[in-house]
């Protein structure tokens, strides 16, 4: 497990190297010359950026910047029109969304997506890696190796629910929840999953004050078990607080990257935001 | 009178168990399948060939027809894949259009119109005296054993992988499940249910023609589906006992009302199905008895076992 000390240090010698093209060992994640429209809309204009492994990455811009596209794209959900995806070393350009996943690099969404028809927990379980009870066979013949998992999910399901507040909705279908609540879902489902990096889109959006830096705190804890997020966000305090650096994009392009108080201060971020406002 | 009311209960267990297999494809994992019919007609002529020609034994026959129709379902679903809901349904009513009319025109394997006669019955001469209420018993024990798998595979991960592609396919993916690879496998569980029924019902019969196996046929399944409460295998049992007591029901009102004759039979009882849809449509919108919700209990109080997770443990009480 990575100290977090030792990690402070190394991120002030980060510097806005966007534009990564070889194989970079200390880079997680390598985003390199994505593009993508929908049809006259360039949602993606060659963005390129590279995340580092064990930490907290902020993504943000303005409103259309490209930021949830970018997501669709890495995660399989859209396919780039040109570019490529690295993970960990591995082209996972194009792959399906499932296959992403399998590969330890999992997103959450930006308007919640609880699965409906679902209990809390059982959203919650959905998530979990590698139930034997998925096979057709397992599943008619209840095998111990399935109940054993089952029971092991359960667990774990319960202790986020724990950790979230949510334990006493665990049992009411996903679709009864507040807005709030199913934000709070699609954090603790892809944790269940214990991926190697996590996607969060806009995790604190309509969630109240208290329990966005409450969230804030289980993003940093989960860095601190070793997971990497990338994270977009427009709450800015929240940003500042967690992220151990920050991608600024604009009209989908990756604008600058470094320290959140470096983003802040640059003209180029606060006329990006400036001329979208004006 | 008796052996009337035997032979309703025999065609309600055939029903049923086709019935449940259409749950598991549309009620569990959310497919239409317009061609139940279709995949009825696959059970019920392997089986039967299966025997009369080949000389299959009898349950030779009937696992003969549930597995083919099994195939052809997964491969159905395989090929149909990249479709959309709507254009999926339709294909599979193409499907069964195109079984029946096989069926009708092959004539060198299936004899064509003139059907498939003489079926075998399971262990006739054993129980030669009261052979119908021998074949209802068989009838529902096949039935108890789908609906039993039906509510085994509801309930396990697999049910929840499907109850999850059926609300949103995306959401599916991204929490790592091949979408495709389940449906393919909800089809083929569905299909061999339906199959195994499409068997039963040429040996409850002994005589099969194309013409049994028409679209009104699926659409009397959607409706005990329906009526009983989509994703609910005892829904399903229950409204498929309901339609074929309506269905069989108005048989005798041509005896008891006057004026009224066979042709008007015909006609009122697709009116009376009507009407008793959407009357209980009205009253439970999710059926008689909708989908239940799995409640998910824990084994251990809260406080008493950290067994599982510990990292999470630990890592909730850092904050
Ligand atoms: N499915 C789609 N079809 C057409 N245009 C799309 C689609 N998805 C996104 N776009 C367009 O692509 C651009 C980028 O959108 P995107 O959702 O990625 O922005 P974003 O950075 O996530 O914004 P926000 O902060 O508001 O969530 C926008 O102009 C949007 O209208
Ligand atoms: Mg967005």
């Amino acid at each position: 497990m990575p100290l977090p000390a030792a990690r402070r240090k190394e991120r002030s010698a980060i510097g806005a190297e966007h534009s990564v093209t070889s194989v970079a060992p200390a880079a997680l994640l390598e985003i390199d010359g994505l593009r993508l429209s929908f049809g006259g809309v360039t949602a993606l204009d060659g963005v390129s950026f590279a995340v580092r492994p064990g930490l907290i990455t902020g993504l943000i811009g303005p409103n259309g910047a490209g930021k949830t596209t970018l997501f669709n794209a890495v995660s399989g959900m859209i396919r780039p029109h040109a570019g490529r995806v690295r993970f960990d070393g591995h082209d996972i350009t194009g792959l399906p969304p499932e296959r992403i996943t399998k590969a330890g690099l999992i997103r959450s969404f930006q308007i919640a997506r609880g699965l409906p028809t679902l209990t809390v927990i059982e959203n919650l379980m959905l998530y979990g890696a590698e139930q034997p009870g998925e096979a057709l066979w397992q599943a008619l013949t209840r095998t111990p190796a399935m109940r054993r998992r089952e029971a092991l999910l359960r667990e774990q399901a319960w202790q986020m629910l724990q950790r979230l507040e949510l334990q006493p909705v665990a049992d009411n279908l996903a679709s009864d929840l507040s807005g709030g609540q199913k934000k709070l879902i699609e954090l603790g489902r892809v944790l269940m999953r214990r991926p190697r990096m996590i996607l969060l889109d806009e995790p604190a959006a309509g969630v109240n004050p208290s329990l966005a830096r409450l969230l804030g705190g289980h993003i940093r804890s989960c860095r601190d078990d070793g997971i990497s997020f990338l994270v977009v966000e427009h709450n800015m305090a929240l940003i500042g607080d967690i992220c151990d650096e920050v991608v600024v994009m604009a009209e989908g392009r990756c604008l600058m990257q470094g320290s959140f108080a470096e983003v802040r201060n640059d003209h180029r971020v606060q006329t990006a935001y400036m001329g979208r406002a004006a | 009178m008796l052996s009337y009311v035997v032979a309703m209960l025999t065609l309600a267990a055939i029903y049923a168990t086709m019935a449940l297999g259409l749950n598991v494809m549309w009620g569990m994992a959310g497919m239409v399948n317009f061609g139940v019919a279709g995949f009825f007609a696959i059970g019920a002529y392997a089986a039967a060939l299966g025997e009369t020609r080949l000389g299959l034994p009898i349950a030779g026959g009937m696992l003969a027809g549930a597995a083919l129709t099994a195939a052809v379902a997964g491969l159905a679903c395989l090929g149909l894949r990249r479709l959309r809901d709507d254009y999926f349904a339709i294909v599979t009513l193409g499907i069964a259009e195109v079984v029946r009319t096989v069926a009708d025109n092959e004539i060198w394997l299936t004899h064509g119109s003139d059907g498939v006669s003489n079926i075998p019955q399971p262990l006739r001469g054993l129980f030669a005296a009261h052979y119908d209420l021998f074949y209802l018993a068989l009838c529902v024990v096949l039935t108890a054993a789908s609906y039993a798998v039906a509510e085994a595979a509801r309930a396990a991960p697999f049910g929840r992988v499907l109850r999850a592609l059926r609300d949103d396919p995306q959401v599916a993916a991204v929490a790592g499940k091949n979408v495709v690879w389940f449906q393919v496998r909800a089809f083929a569980l569905g299909g061999a249910m339906i199959g195994l029924a499409g068997a039963m019902y040429g040996q409850f019969t002994q005589y099969i023609t194309p013409d049994i196996f028409v679209p009104l046929l699926t659409i009397y399944i959607f409706l005990a589906v329906t009526l009983g409460g989509k994703g609910s295998n005892t829904g399903t049992l229950l409204g498929t006992v309901i339609v074929v007591l309506v269905l069989e029901s108005t048989r005798f009102a041509a005896g008891i009302l006057p004026g009224i004759g066979a042709v008007q039979i015909a006609a009122g009882r697709g009116m009376l199905i009507g009407v008793c849809f959407l009357a209980i449509l009205q009253l439970r919108p999710g059926g008689m008895l909708a989908e239940p919700v799995l409640r998910v209990r824990r084994a251990a109080p809260p406080q008493a076992s950290r067994s599982g997770g510990g990292d999470q443990a630990s890592a909730a009480s850092d904050t």
